[in-house]
């Protein structure tokens, strides 16, 4: 099986809630694998980078993706407008879905324009080029239960066929109604990176990792019991490798972490 | 960039199923445009609508039913492109045969109709209960487990520039050694949320669309699915560049000048090594806004020489979202084998923003390289060019 050229992980963020607990940024993320105990705070996603009325008016699937976008680009040092874009999300914005479906059955010449317009599964990757003023490409990819994995191979692939760092976005929301019973995703669940080809001798190279493809699906990777809230929102494999990359004892670590990718393939990401 | 073959293509839209009844309308300037009977609730405008969409899906792929999929099945079934496919799987492995496809409704059609008939306590009734058609990927996942591709598999939802990233996508992935073969494509189809959201927003126009006429007053909405197969090597016309970019403007109005659609323009044009008087022929954007079109035409205008032949085939196919990219893409490869130059259906009177490059008329012409643009919400804009083959 093919396997792409060393990346460095440049920088990351994160953000995961649920009604029990809230756990916002990586430093949080950490200590709370440390310690066992998420550090307190309701924390609310908020999207820095748009303008305050847009900010207030972002559809919770924006502010998420946005609040993590920008701790990774802060934490990289890199300069938003700089970098080409990925974002992954399984299903999007489930509750302007549900919304439009309401509608359509109900009264459909009520449907507001806006939320059409943030019902494209590239809303948050539109709100983020429009915000920081970045006019490299951006993309909004979905591959079911492999969103995650299918967006890091995707934000691999640009970085090293680009010989640039790329934004890497993921995220997945809470559904309700009859539309989250069927997706069945709980809680919040953001992670970006900002992923770049590996150069030896830099400081970032400890957090170096290399992608290739193996057979055979992947077996669920057991993660630390703090964790356990947010397996089940659809952007779960996202926890697992933030996780996985901040603690060296974490199962799935040593060896490699194996994600899904395809029904019948995985994603196997090694630290080096 | 190397060149890559596109050794099968197909396209499924109004005009019927499969190529030659897509060049039997397009030669003889015949749209597929009708008045709306599409949804319960009146909204007069005129639509694409691909007939017999009626067969379920059934057996193994029963879970996927939804007219997108069955529309995805149909074009699937034209041109042979099923065989070629399995021809490729033959002769790289299944595994090294990825899969591309761009929308932007996906099923969502289906999740409508759950909701028109939900159950007394509010939950869709038991046959509705699929999850894998009630989210983006449902197209990706059918294609893939449909055609047996074992590589790597993603649905693109940029809006209308879907399924023109997705060539971007499968260069990448080949170039990379991540698969020798990558079926690219699209499908969009008809659904209450997309025709009342675009006459939400103002965007269709009552009558058939006219692209870059002064009197055009919005888009037709139209459904569609296409494929291609990208290789490693073989024979075709070829993939010879494509670009990427952001406007960084607006959600749902294009940059007022046009910059981030032309970087993306001289980005496809620099990975192909050409210039903008190389292209004999393109395949524009071409909404019938009254945004997108003064802008594109401007910009044509002054990015290429009056011997461009270009136009939208969008008074043709009506706009298909999701799949528009894929189905100019095939337009566009079709027009570069039977040396035509397609114009633009409905156009009688120029925007005076024109220049002379975009034409009403068919032309029979010889030309080596061909451009195809798509421009999504969000600002999220593709450009693509396809040489003959040996061209470049």
């Amino acid at each position: 099986m093919s396997r792409l050229p060393a990346l460095e992980i440049q920088g990351e963020g994160f953000f995961a809630k649920t009604h029990e607990i809230a756990v916002d940024g990586v430093p949080a993320l950490a200590a709370l694998l440390q310690s066992g105990h998420a550090s307190g705070g309701v924390g609310k996603p908020i999207a820095s980078v748009l303008e305050p009325a847009e900010r207030r008016r972002a559809p919770i699937s924006v502010a998420l993706a946005l609040h993590v976008a920008a701790e990774a680009c802060a934490a990289a040092g890199a300069d938003p407008k700089s970098l080409p874009a990925v974002f992954a999300s399984t299903h999007g914005d489930l509750g302007i879905t549900e919304y439009m479906c309401e509608v359509m059955a109900t009264a459909p010449r009520d449907l507001s324009p806006t939320k059409f317009h943030n019902s494209v599964h590239n809303a948050a990757a539109g709100y983020w080029t429009i915000g920081t003023g970045s006019m490299h490409a951006a993309t909004a990819l979905s591959a079911f239960d492999c969103t995650f994995a299918a967006g890091l191979l995707e934000a691999a692939a640009q970085a090293i066929d680009g010989n640039e760092p790329v934004l890497l976005v993921c995220y997945d929301i809470e559904g309700s109604g009859a539309l989250g019973e069927i997706t069945g995703s709980v809680g919040l669940v953001g992670y970006a990176t900002v992923l770049a080809p590996c150069i030896a001798q830099s400081p970032a190279a400890r957090a170096a990792l290399t992608l290739s493809r193996q057979s055979g699906a992947a077996n669920p990777v057991p993660a630390p019991t703090p964790l356990a809230p947010f397996r089940a929102n659809a952007m779960w494999d996202a926890v697992v490798f933030a996780a996985a990359r901040l603690q060296p004892t974490v199962p799935g670590r040593r060896g490699g972490l194996l994600l899904p990718l395809t029904p019948d393939s995985s994603l196997k990401v090694e630290w080096t | 960039m190397q060149a890559l073959p596109v050794t099968a293509f197909t396209a499924t839209t109004a005009l019927g199923h499969g190529n030659a009844a897509q060049w039997s309308a397009l030669s003889n300037q015949r749209s597929g445009l009708a008045p709306n009977d599409f949804t319960d609730e009146p909204l007069a405008t005129h639509i694409g609508c691909v007939a017999d969409l009626d067969t379920p899906l059934d057996g193994h792929f029963a879970e996927y039913d939804c007219r997108n999929n069955r529309l995805a099945e149909r074009a699937l079934a034209a041109d042979g492109f099923a065989d070629a496919v399995a021809g490729a799987c033959a002769r790289y492995g299944a595994d090294r045969v990825a899969l591309a496809v761009g929308t932007s409704t996906a099923s969502i059609g289906e999740t409508e109709d759950g909701y028109r008939d939900l159950d007394e306590n509010g939950h869709f009734r038991p046959d509705r209960r699929r999850p894998i058609v009630h989210t983006p990927h449902s197209l990706g996942r059918f294609v893939a487990e449909r055609l047996g591709l074992g590589g790597p598999q993603t649905t693109i939802a940029t809006a209308c520039s879907s399924s023109a990233k997705v060539f971007a996508q499968a260069a990448r992935l080949i170039r990379l050694d991540l698969a020798d073969a990558v079926v690219v494509g699209g499908v969009d189809s008809l659904c209450a949320s997309v025709l009342f959201g675009f006459n939400a927003l103002g965007l269709v126009a009552p009558e058939p669309c006219q692209p870059f006429d002064r009197a055009r007053a919005g888009i037709s909405i139209g459904e569609a699915g296409g494929f291609a197969l990208v290789e490693r090597g073989g024979a075709g016309p070829q993939l010879s560049g494509y670009g990427e970019s952001s406007d960084a403007h607006h959600m749902s109005s294009p940059h007022p000048e046009g910059l981030g659609a032309r970087i993306a323009i001289e980005s496809a044009l620099a990975r192909a090594g050409l210039t903008a008087s190389d292209i004999g022929h393109a395949n524009l954007h071409g909404t019938a806004t009254p945004a997108n079109d003064s802008v594109e035409a401007a910009l044509v205008a002054s990015m290429f020489p009056a011997t461009l032949a270009a136009a939208s085939t969008k008074s043709a196919t009506g706009h298909t979202l999701g799949a528009a990219g894929i189905i100019e893409a095939v337009f566009a490869l079709l027009a570069l084998e039977r040396s035509v130059a397609i114009g633009t259906i409905g156009l009688t009177d120029p925007d005076p923003l024109c220049g002379p490059q975009i034409r009403a008329a068919n032309e029979a012409r010889p030309f080596n390289h061909v451009l195809s643009t798509s421009f999504g919400f969000g600002g999220n804009n593709a450009a693509l060019v396809f040489s003959r083959a040996g061209a470049t």
